[in-house]
């Protein structure tokens, strides 16, 4: 009994010392602030995208983003694909013409600009890093394609595991939107580098782009608060589509497949009891008796 | 229900062919008549679902083959265009980093299932060996895999992983720059990595096919931990496994379908989806979460050489369990000691996985040693020292007979626990 009551100690003193000495072991960095938790239309397992937020979004991007940051992965064509912005073809296109890309070489070798057409991509704002870092004290613009799956805050136990459940996996939006609204006075003790703002989110607190969006900035004519904080929300959102633009039809078919299974699982349920039945074992069968001829051995 | 018996072609082409390829014959007597012990629970099923990752795994892969780009400037594009571009693209690209997991969730369950019931003892040592192979062969594969969507993590990780060897006295420089094909992870790296990774699915294919040889040849374990002896102690493969098999597949496939519609990034890291740079170094480079119990032990030893060592050799021990473990009593049903150790290595397994994922700092790095030298300890000290001292319970005449009894032994009267 007591080398049992020793074990059990042993598995408590482990699970301790696995979960509860990293509680001294605490990260130490510095004042960056966890980003709060906003509400997205296309989070959970029916969540879809709001067009009139992804247009708006669009706008924000168009206006402001894109002076300084690119975004590769995205042709104007996608504007009008479904599950997006839902931009009309004819509305794809007209945007796509407000933009000049560089021609195929002509036939004396040149190459000029031309208007875009919906196949081709954005355009960058810089023809090669070191010019964006220039432009920028040194830091380069990222590319925004993908930005809302590239970015993270830790959740830690035990959220990580309910996050599971929950299908919680916005922390990217969260962040962005936070870094775009975090924007704030240093505190007295920080020592903040030449040509870089204080901003609650990001690692380290000094960022090198200025603060972006400000309130009236970008105008609205559906209505919606010409804030920074929808502003931050908007683009979030478009630039979520622009990570994950099939995420719609992702959720949608994830449903019918998870509908499929689970009635599939339950057929074979059932028939595997059915089945089953049919070899139920009885106390008679363990009197010994003869093998029967063909019967069974060890090998 | 008798036992063995042989297949009888009917039609005569089946005839004509039996007597040049006997194949149907091969998979009667293996998938349809097959005897396995009545009383598997649900933890045989892993197995199969192993097999049907494993051609999920190639069916994905192979497609994504077609659409992918091996070239250090082209592979994170062509992994986001096969997501945007390619019909159910990312449908593929999603199936298959999350199959990944869903491959290593199983194997796991796969592999606890043997220790706690036994599986790798006499006469199954071989079967078990070659399942330790499988595993590695898996550890290299999905590592392989892991570098070709060339983000930050494929890269650094990839850096970080490589450079182990190169603690290897003598051999170690030239081997780092065998892997990488240069004097640091490039473009070659890529090149090689894709390629092996094409590779070596195929010969774990290969390796399945050895183990399920070996598993037919000495039969399957059971909950009981004894050998079937009648007729009464089995049935047939088919229906009977066959259904449970399926049934449990499905619901396997409901966790899977899960990650891949529902959180098909939570399973991998944010910075794999910024472009690998050798300029900008992540804060914290973590492994794929199946690594991470491993990581850990390597970080715990401050020693370079000895933590590679001590990390390899912790894969390793796992061939020699057929010989650490002296019990011969199979099952920990009846081993009511060793029962409470497989729960503590469990929770050991878990908390050094935990770790892992935490930077080498602090209580951290302490935990780390502790739970270090138990899983060692767990191989070395532990398993052959109960096999002497613990007593164990009384084993049930037959499989039927525990079916019945539910683990009772006719004749052991009232089920007064076995004093410990
Ligand atoms: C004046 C140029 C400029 C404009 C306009 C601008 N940015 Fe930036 N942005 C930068 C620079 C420079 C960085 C790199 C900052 C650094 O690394 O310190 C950056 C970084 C970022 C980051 C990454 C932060 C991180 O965690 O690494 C995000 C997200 C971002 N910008 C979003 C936006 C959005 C959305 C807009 C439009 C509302 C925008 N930016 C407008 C210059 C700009
Ligand atoms: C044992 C089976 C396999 C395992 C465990 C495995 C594992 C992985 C992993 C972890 C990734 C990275 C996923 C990501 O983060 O995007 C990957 C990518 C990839 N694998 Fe496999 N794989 C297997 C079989 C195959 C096969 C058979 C092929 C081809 C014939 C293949 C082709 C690819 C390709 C092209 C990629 C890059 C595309 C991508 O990143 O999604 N894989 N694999």
């Amino acid at each position: 009994m007591s080398l049992k009551r020793s074990i059990l100690a042993l598995t408590v003193a482990t699970g301790l010392a696995a979960f509860a000495v990293p509680a001294f072991a605490q990260d130490h960095s510095h004042d960056v602030e966890t980003p709060p938790k906003q509400k997205w239309s296309f989070s959970g397992p029916f969540g879809k995208f709001d067009r009139a937020q992804l247009q708006r979004g669009f706008k924000v991007y168009r206006e402001v983003c894109s002076a300084c940051h690119s975004l590769e992965l995205i042709a104007f064509r996608n504007l009008a694909d479904q599950g997006g912005p839902e931009f009309s073809a004819a509305q794809a296109a007209v945007i796509a013409g407000e933009y000049k890309v560089p021609d195929a070489p002509n036939d004396a070798g040149e190459v000029v600009d031309r208007a875009a057409r919906v196949a081709d991509y954005f355009p960058k704002p810089f023809p090669n890093e070191n010019a964006g870092r220039a432009a920028n004290g040194g830091a380069y613009p990222p590319d925004l394609s993908v930005m809302a799956k590239a970015r993270t805050y830790e959740r830690g136990f035990p959220w990580f595991l309910i996050d599971i459940v929950t299908q919680f996996q916005e922390q990217g939006p969260d962040y962005v939107t936070a870094l775009l609204t975090g924007y704030a006075e240093k505190p007295a003790h920080f020592e903040l580098p030449d040509g870089s703002a204080y901003n609650k989110y990001f690692p380290g607190n000094a960022i090198k782009m200025p603060p972006p969006l400000s309130d009236g900035r970008v105008e609205y004519t559906d209505g919606s608060p010409a804030t920074t904080l929808q502003y931050a929300k908007d683009v979030t959102a478009f630039l979520m589509w622009t990570a994950e633009p099939k995420l719609e039809a992702r959720k949608r078919l994830g449903f019918q497949v998870m509908i499929f299974l689970l009635v599939f699982a339950g057929l074979l349920y059932f028939t595997k009891k059915k089945v089953w039945k049919q070899v139920a074992l009885h106390p008679e069968d363990l009197k010994p008796r003869d093998p029967a001829p063909g019967e069974y051995r060890p090998h | 229900m008798s036992g063995h018996q042989t297949y009888q072609p009917r039609s005569p082409f089946m005839k004509w062919m039996e007597r040049r390829l006997p194949i149907a014959g091969l998979v009667y007597s293996s998938f349809i008549v097959y005897p396995t012990p009545r009383n598997l629970n649900y933890w045989w099923t892993f197995g199969g679902i192993l097999s049907f990752m494993l051609a999920a795994q190639i069916v994905t892969g192979v497609i994504l083959a077609m659409h992918y780009t091996p070239h250090a400037d082209m592979a994170f594009k062509s992994v986001e265009m096969i997501m945007r571009d390619v019909n159910y693209g990312w449908l593929l690209r999603y199936a298959h980093s999350n199959g990944a997991s869903m491959f290593f969730i199983a194997v796991y369950i796969h592999m606890f299932r043997g220790m706690y019931y036994g599986s790798y003892k006499e006469p199954r040592e071989v079967l078990w060996i070659l399942g330790v192979i499988l595993y590695l062969l898996m550890m290299a594969t999905g590592f392989l895999g892991y570098t070709l969507p060339w983000g930050q993590m494929s890269f650094w990780g990839a850096t970080v992983i490589t450079n182990f060897f190169s603690a290897f006295p003598g051999i170690g420089e030239s081997l780092v720059t065998l892997l990488w094909g240069g004097y640091s992870v490039g473009n070659p790296t890529l090149n090689r990595f894709y390629s092996l990774h094409y590779l070596l699915p195929f010969v774990i294919a290969g390796v399945v096919v050895l183990h399920i040889w070996a598993l037919h040849v000495v039969g399957q374990n059971n909950p009981a931990g004894i050998e079937p002896k009648t007729d009464r102690d089995v049935v047939r493969f088919t229906p009977y496994a066959t259904i449970k098999d399926a049934f449990f597949m499905i619901c396997f496939s409901l966790v899977f379908a899960w990650f891949v519609f529902y959180t098909p990034n939570y399973l991998g890291h944010a910075d794999n989806y910024i472009p690998a740079n050798p300029a900008v170094t992540p804060t914290h480079i973590v492994p794929e979460w199946y690594y991470l119990p491993f990581y850990a032990i390597l970080r715990a030893i401050p020693d370079k050489l000895m933590g590679v060592l001590a990390l390899f050799g912790s894969i390793i021990i796992l061939a020699f369990l057929p010989w650490l473990d002296t019990s011969p009593v199979r099952s920990a049903r009846y081993r009511p000691l060793f029962r409470q150790f497989f729960w503590v290595f469990v929770i050991v397994c878990l908390g050094l996985g935990w770790l892992g994922s935490k930077p080498a700092e602090g209580g951290y790095v302490i935990a780390s040693r502790i739970l270090t030298i138990y899983y060692f300890a767990h191989f070395l000290i532990i398993l052959p020292i109960l096999g002497w001292v613990e007593k164990t319970k009384p084993l049930p005449n037959s499989i039927a007979e525990s079916v019945l009894h539910d683990g009772v032994p006719v004749g052991a009267s009232a089920p007064a626990p076995a004093k410990v």
